[in-house]
């Protein structure tokens, strides 16, 4: 069982304001790739568009079906790595998963994440890690093949 | 109100303190039973007894330990027969569970029946293990795969399923009661429809019906009849499927190994009689024990006591859901056409936002498509929140259920 006080480090302010009003939230026609993912544990599924200018992300969105945690993650996802080099991007999801996973204690490198610290509170609810994750995973899918322009499926 | 005074003293039909995690957690309010049950102490008494007693390989040993295990494996059998009206023990053979139970049905007894040109006929409202095995069998033999839709009160559309019925209908396959949304079918007439049309094997998915109605299968009068144990507070890995001996005996093995062989010669070996012949290894008596000692508790109880609990708890979970704004109870108005199962939506929260907000509030619910996708597409909804009771409930659980509720919809301002 969860407590209050993990409650609310999970459904912080921002997450709820990201679930609410999910940034980049559409679809991306001329994207580069994209990919899909699926959380069979409870039919959640969404999918990540990228749209690279050489080797950055120019824009990237992501549609779909999901509960506070994945939407808010996804939606703090396009914000975090638009801009960002192929190789940025990598070191963010990194970061993120140590993050949620809760194996990321170092106070310097979760200062980085920004606003994406606020899913460090999914850390304390077991059960939840999957949902911050899927929109990461899909993105992570959607990088490794876009060489390839293909279209893969994460499942979380 | 009196209606509503005298509910909200329904009290539990079984003591929590005869469910040992029940009775070591008070605050906990556990309305998942439909997932699995908590366990009486009976139960665990009986399992603790069986290896502090009786343990042996049962059918092996030639010395009088084993034979007390072969025979704590044959009572086990006989009672757990007797409990759902099965006349013929040894027609019902162990599995793991309902799922096992369906893979047996679908491997031994599928891939020697059905073939290309034939059609399985499944329903909207049927748990993954009585829809994929199907499904697969269909795919892999060429047979077409027919699934009945709903009806709009979460049931069976009977119509339908007398159209989808025909000479060539090899299977006809469908819940007992429905675990998303806890309704009960009308098992006879379902039957009756698939009779009609000739040569079809009915078989019915029991997993949610056996630990809330009084179910006799003999009288059923379908073909092969799967139950989960865990879910009338035996053990884990316990259950089974009762088939009718005439295609029990023509049906091929299952699983081959020890236990379930007569002869084995170099070239060919021949197969020992109903049930060993479907069980092949070492039993699994503990399970077996375990899912005697939980019948022994349900029938102490009295399944139309237990139905007659549930029935009003149900009821009361509908009122007292119903009334909150934004929630949707999925499913049919009557509470007594359902077993202790209601699955709602609530409007703007996700429901494993909702789950985890109950968790923080001590109530155990399950969000998600409850092994039902096909079902959750044609309501409409990805995932639902399910809460289930069973004869360790009471109204005051409930209370806390629509409390943790209202709790997360304040927490996520849908109001």
């Amino acid at each position: 069982m969860a407590d209050d006080a993990a409650l609310d480090a999970l459904y912080q302010e921002i997450i709820l304001d990201h679930y609410r009003r999910p940034r980049n939230f559409r679809t991306l026609p001329e994207a580069t790739c994209s990919a899909d993912g699926k959380n069979p544990n409870c039919g959640d599924a969404l999918t990540v568009w990228l749209k690279f200018d050489g080797d950055v992300v120019s824009d990237v969105s992501f549609q779909g079906v999901g509960c506070a945690i994945s939407k808010a993650s996804a939606s703090l996802m396009t914000q975090a790595v638009k801009g960002k080099s192929r190789e940025e991007a990598a070191v963010i999801f990194e970061k993120v998963h140590r993050l949620v996973t809760g194996t990321e204690a170092d106070a310097v490198v979760t200062k980085e994440l920004g606003q994406l610290r606020a899913l460090a509170g999914v850390s304390k609810v077991p059960m939840r890690v999957k949902c911050a994750s899927l929109a990461w995973h899909a993105l992570k899918s959607a990088m490794d093949g876009a060489e390839h322009a293909v279209q893969g499926t994460a499942t979380t | 109100m009196s209606v509503k005074s005298t509910l909200h003293t329904l009290g539990a039909l079984a003591p929590k303190s005869d469910f040992p995690l029940l009775a070591a957690s008070p605050e906990l309010v556990y309305l998942d039973s439909a997932a699995t049950a908590q366990k009486p102490q009976s139960v665990l008494d009986a399992i603790a007894h069986y290896y502090r007693t009786t343990n042996a390989n049962p059918h092996r040993g030639a010395y009088a330990l084993s034979a007390a295990a072969t025979q704590a494996y044959h009572d086990a059998r006989v009672r757990v027969a007797r409990f759902l009206g099965v006349a013929d023990a040894d027609t019902l053979i162990f599995t793991r569970g309902t799922t096992e139970a369906m893979n047996l049905v679908t491997t031994a007894w599928g891939r020697a029946n059905v073939a290309r040109g034939d059609n399985i006929v499944v329903t909207r409202l049927e748990h993954h293990a009585n829809f994929v095995p199907w499904q697969q069998l269909a795919l892999a033999v060429g047979a077409e795969f027919r699934i009945c839709e709903r009806d709009t009160s979460g049931g069976v559309d009977l119509e339908q399923l007398a159209r989808l019925v025909d000479a060539r209908t090899k299977v006809v396959a469908f819940g007992h009661v429905s675990n998303a949304l806890g309704t009960i079918n009308p098992v006879a007439e379902m039957v009756a429809i698939a009779r009609r049309a000739g040569r079809a094997l009915v078989v019915c998915d029991g997993a949610q019906a056996v630990p809330h109605l009084r179910v006799n299968v003999d009288a059923l009068g379908v073909d092969a009849y799967a139950f989960s144990g865990h879910k009338i507070g035996g053990p884990m890995g316990s259950g089974g499927v009762v088939v009718r001996r005439a295609v029990l005996e023509a049906m091929p093995p299952y699983h081959f190994g020890g236990d379930m062989i007569e002869w084995v010669h170099d070239d060919h070996t021949t197969w020992n009689v109903v049930p060993h012949k479907f069980e092949a290894g070492t039993p699994n008596v503990e399970a077996a024990v375990g899912l005697a000692a939980a019948c022994d508790y349900m029938d102490a109880l009295g399944m139309e006591a237990v139905r007659a609990h549930e029935i009003a708890l149900t009821a009361e979970a509908m009122r007292a859901l119903g009334e909150i704004p934004g929630v949707m109870l999925h499913g049919t108005p009557k509470a007594d056409g359902r077993s202790g199962v209601v699955s709602f939506s609530v409007n703007d929260v996700h429901p494993h936002d909702v789950a985890t907000t109950l968790d923080v509030e001590g109530v155990c619910v399950r969000a998600g498509h409850h092994c039902a996708q096909p079902l959750m597409r044609s309501l409409g909804v990805h995932s639902t929140v399910r809460a289930s009771f069973w004869v360790y409930n009471s109204a005051a659980d409930i209370a806390r259920l629509a409390a943790a509720v209202r709790a997360a919809q304040e927490r996520f301002a849908v109001l």
